[in-house]
């Protein structure tokens, strides 16, 4: 048995069950085989001479089922966002041109899920540097025009849907916070009066109702819209990036909490449709399934049957080897908690002294100690985790660009803002029609890049 | 490979060990597959060989166990993962990722294997189970067999030595049982890997077992043996051994095959009974009927004698070109179906063809998206709840879904408001159905079978005419199985419409007059049980399999015909 699991020349896909010794065979005549071809292309490989040897075998193979190894492989290899290695590719034309086309998204070549929330968090920067309608909707319009080219048919992607009606709602909310309590921007373009609330004098400040002025109902609009925005913008991180796969680039110590947060997460599907068996069940039982009381009934078996779950899923994580931790010498383990610790205080004190007028000299560098040691103390708790990262996300080229198309977009911004600050905030005072600034529009349009450099998500089969 | 020195487990809070005297051994690369009746501890030994019998679940192990010379006394299951691979009754609460491929790799990354090692592993795993098509699949969307392999899959991930199932195919339709069971095969046999598995459909699993350990009652030391040994005392036992047993075949046949071979004189034999309604002609009338015929002679005079109430009775429930959509998928597409009173239907068909939402149809959980259903003149979806249930009942597949209360008599009181029925009702047909039972017993700690028979009691206080059943013996053993069987028959000569979805043959043979088959949300098959289960080769009753061509479907029509 364990000379089978773990000799060397194992077989890779394709190849069913390789018994020790089938395997061992194949490999020697593998590597009999390609030794040349092994030799021709060893620093592509960059492997230990055996793995060589049974890449290399499995190069030779005709593609099998299901996905041939070879493509999977190179890929992995070869970076991130290499090409797939299309079968029927014409070898000939543009060779630029085939290179840098947009690929088909694969597990290997998926965009890091940071690069797609840094490109997000830098529209929401940008967004929360205006006021001005025109580059809101164009912002909203940029991270709609994304997501719509790039996101992909999982249970996330449909989170877009639910941003944008919050996004909706905030705005409509803000409104009508501004027509029924009144808003303090003077205005003379009085649309309707409301009659008023009288209020006992302790209560002076709070208006109900009163006069309703377009100054007032425009300003609410600008920054509603403004919030609108941002929650769109994170929106679109969420229907774009894989939370699963985000949680799993935490560092090794936090890796605990990021499981954890996993579960939760395909634990909420479960849950709902507890929630919509027992209800049918209700039903069944000759009840009314509708209304607020029939949820309430449900309520205490949905959480005896999650609890349930969660104590079976407890037992098989345990049986599988959740929590298995490396013996990690005892000086190692006081120092990691003295340097957690330490630094969390550091940051603490740090971020006082900044905040305080006084503490203006010391704050900055105990802020820098304080993280420092944090950090160390996190990388040295990762030492007691044994884990290992299948596939990792690999943060290549195209990641650089969808991050830095995100930044580029921030960082322009700010510098309009200071640059030209009445163009990017429309007056109310007295009404004017917003105009559309050239500068600051272009660099928003910057933000399209990743709907062209992203790998294309794969058409749901 | 695994070895179990004089182990009992008892409980906190239990008088009694749950399981006693267990003393045998499992050598490497064998299938051994645990049998035995409901509630004899056979999911605690199985716990015990993975260390979560104590560890996970509290409880006192006296004696030792060790797993490839590992003893879970001083080995947590965390520390057993890379020896013992353990897959559960319900494969999505295995789940801890939520794609196929992360899957796979999440026990070897709790292992800390190294990259190349584990992404070559996953590889392997896919073709080896052949899910390399649905690497990139969320976990939520696969079918229940997909489900299963993913689960074995990601134990097997960390290449361990010993592999522990719990009914890895009750929840499973004939097809996707016996992918998972080739699988298994497979594993044994190429990889020799040990396998310890329980599971209750013995006709399913026996002929693959190299040794079965037989837990014959609660607390009884279990004895250990050949599958033909031990099938000869077992209380459970699968029809084909049944059918071995009626005709003392020895050594037992434990496949279709073997039984057939021996079967020449009882074929011959059964020919001579049958006498001269041969069996072809009669495959229509060979269907059990509530009151079991003795001989066929008798049976032709009952049929004689109830052909002239059949002529027109009033349809319970009339489905007429039913189409329902989810989403962009059409789950049912111009369905047909009447049910007269008195009548057993058995819907059977893989898993998502459609069974269930037929049933919600009936019900009225499902909104009709074209097509008619009604149900005694209503039409269920625009039926209020209260009215409804005089109609139709439904016990759901997990029937502790209907259940609420915290004690049988409190729950019995609810039902008994909830139907307007008379107090009392339900407590005496919960009295008739399950004998024996404490008022104050609270639903969760009964056991899979009386929980069902305590959720049909309350479903049928209000005397529904139509009574439909999901997945009824999910994790019943031979005994509860044929209590139900004995009950519905009962029901159904009471009047009661039945319609139940099913992936047990052998329940659909013992119960059903007609069997309904369908596939992708449109029924391909409809007519008399022996009819439609004789010419499927994956439908068909192990009886069947063995007589063919005569239409006998279950031990019971054999043994009464012969005697």
């Amino acid at each position: 048995m364990g000379t089978m699991t773990n000799s060397d020349g194992e077989r890779t896909a394709g190849a069913g069950v390789g018994t020790g010794a089938d395997a061992g065979t194949s490999a020697g005549a593998g590597s009999e085989r390609n030794k040349a071809a092994a030799r021709e292309r060893p620093a592509r490989w960059g492997r230990a001479s055996a793995s060589t040897a049974a890449a290399a075998t499995v190069g030779n193979r005709p593609a099998g089922r299901g996905g041939s190894p070879l493509p999977e492989r190179s890929r992995e290899l070869g970076g991130a966002w290499a090409q797939p290695a299309a079968p029927g590719a014409v070898p000939t034309g543009r060779p630029l041109r085939r290179r840098t086309r947009t690929p088909q998204a694969t597990r290997s070549n998926a965009l890091h899920p940071g690069a797609w929330w840094i490109w997000a968090l830098g529209l929401g920067t940008a967004a929360s540097r205006t006021t001005n309608p025109l580059l809101l909707a164009l912002l909203v319009g940029v991270a709609g025009y994304v997501v719509a080219a790039r996101r992909t048919e999982a249970p996330w992607a449909r989170s877009y849907g639910a941003f944008v009606k919050l996004a909706a709602a905030v705005l409509g909310i803000r409104l009508g916070f501004a027509v029924f309590l009144g808003s303090p921007i003077p205005g003379t373009h009085v649309i309707v009066t409301l009659p008023e609330v009288p209020l006992p004098h302790w209560a002076q400040g709070i208006r109900i109702g009163g006069r309703i002025t377009a100054e007032g109902l425009v300003f609410a609009l600008y920054d509603g819209l403004k919030l609108a925005t941002l929650l769109i913008c994170v929106g679109a991180a969420n229907a774009l990036a894989n939370p699963a796969r985000l949680l799993k680039s935490l560092p090794g110590a936090l890796y605990e909490a990021g499981v954890a947060v996993v579960v939760a997460l395909t634990f909420a599907p479960s849950l709902i449709a507890d929630v919509q068996r027992l209800r049918a069940a209700r039903r069944l039982r000759g009840r009314p399934d509708r209304g607020l009381r029939g949820l309430l009934h449900v309520g205490l078996p949905v959480l005896e049957g999650a609890l349930e779950r969660s104590v079976a899923l407890a037992a098989a994580m345990d049986a599988r080897g959740y929590g298995r931790t490396a013996q990690v010498p005892p000086a190692v383990r006081r120092t990691t908690a003295v340097l957690t610790l330490g630094g969390l205080l550091g940051v603490c004190a740090g971020t006082y002294g900044l905040l305080t007028a006084e503490g203006g000299s010391y704050g900055l560098p105990v802020l820098l100690a304080g993280l420092a040691a944090a950090l160390g103390g996190l990388w040295l708790g990762g030492r007691r985790s044994l884990r290992t990262r299948y596939r990792p996300d690999l943060w290549g080229t195209r990641a650089w660009l969808v991050a830095g198309s995100g930044v580029a977009v921030a960082a322009l911004m700010i510098v309009a803002a200071s640059y030209d600050p009445v163009a990017l905030r429309p007056g109310v005072v007295p009404l004017v029609a917003p105009a559309l600034p050239l500068g600051p529009a272009a660099a928003i349009l910057l933000g399209l890049l990743p709907a062209f450099v992203a790998p294309i998500p794969k058409e749901p089969s | 490979m695994i070895r179990f020195e004089d182990v009992s487990v008892t409980y906190d809070g239990a008088a009694e060990p749950t399981v006693r005297g267990v003393d045998f051994e499992v050598p490497e690369g064998e299938l051994v597959l645990l049998v035995g009746p409901s509630g004899v501890g056979k999911s605690t030994v199985l716990g015990a060989v993975s260390g979560l019998v104590p560890h996970f679940t509290g409880g006192t192990l006296r004696g030792r166990v060790t797993v490839a010379g590992r003893d879970t006394r001083t080995h947590k299951p965390r520390e057993l993962a890379d020896v013992v691979g353990t897959v559960g009754q319900d494969p999505l609460s295995h789940f801890v990722t939520d794609t196929v491929e992360d899957e796979l790799a999440y026990g070897m990354e709790s292992l800390g294997l190294a990259p190349d090692v584990m992404r070559r592993r996953v590889e392997e795993t896919l073709d080896l189970l052949g899910l390399a098509a649905l690497r990139d699949r969320p976990i939520a969307t696969l079918s229940g067999g997909q489900q299963q392999r993913v689960a074995i899959g990601s134990v097997l991930t960390p290449h361990p030595r010993v592999l522990v199932l719990d009914e890895p195919t009750s929840a499973l339709d004939p097809a996707a049982a016996e992918e998972v069971l080739a699988v298994l095969q497979r594993l044994v046999h190429d990889l020799g890997t040990t396998v310890l598995m329980a599971e209750h459909r013995l006709e399913r699993v026996i002929q693959y077992a190299d040794q079965v350990v037989l837990l014959p009652s609660p607390g009884a030391a279990p004895l250990l043996g050949t599958p033909s040994e031990v099938m000869a005392v077992s209380p459970v036992y699968p029809p084909v051994v049944g059918l071995g047993r009626l005709a003392d075949w020895s050594p037992l046949p434990l496949t279709v095959r073997d039984a057939r071979r021996r079967a020449g004189a009882l074929r011959e034999g059964l020919a001579e009974v049958a006498g001269d309604t041969a069996p072809r002609a009669d495959s229509a009338v060979i269907p059990p009927s509530p009151s079991r015929p003795h001989s066929t002679s008798r049976l032709s005079r009952l049929l004689r004698r109830a052909t002239p109430t059949a002529p027109a009775p009033a349809q319970t429930a009339v489905i007429e070109s039913l189409a329902v959509r989810r989403g962009r998928v059409e789950a049912l597409r111009r369905v047909d179906l009447t049910a007269a009173p008195g009548e057993a239907i058995a819907l059977m068909g893989r898993n998502g063809a459609g069974k269930s939402t037929l049933l919600g149809a009936l019900v009225g959980l499902v909104e009709p998206a074209a097509g008619s259903v009604r149900v005694g003149g209503a039409v269920p979806h625009r039926t209020a709840p209260r009215e409804l249930i005089r109609r139709v009942g439904l016990v759901p597949q997990e029937p502790r879904d209907l259940l609420y209360a915290d004690t049988v008599t409190a729950e019995c009181a609810a039902a008994d408001h909830d139907a307007g029925a008379e107090p009392g009702t339900c407590r005496a047909l919960v009295s008739e159905l399950l004998p024996g039972i404490a008022d104050d017993t609270h639903p969760r700690d009964l056991s899979e079978g009386q929980r069902l028979a305590l959720a049909l009691a309350v479903v049928l206080t209000a005397r529904p005419p139509l009574l439909l059943l999901d997945e009824p013996t999910r994790g019943l053993d031979y005994a509860a199985k044929a209590r139900l069987v004995t009950v519905l028959r009962g029901l159904a000569a009471e009047g009661h419409a039945i319609v139940l979805a099913t992936h047990d043959v052998e329940l659909a043979a013992d119960l059903a007059h007609r069997v309904v088959i369908l596939a992708d949300g449109e029924i391909v098959a409809d007519g008399p049980t022996a009819e439609v289960v004789v010419a499927s080769p994956s439908f068909a009753p192990q009886v069947t399999k063995v007589l063919a061509p005569q239409p006998w479907l279950t031990v019971a029509q054999v043994r009464n015909a012969l005697s």
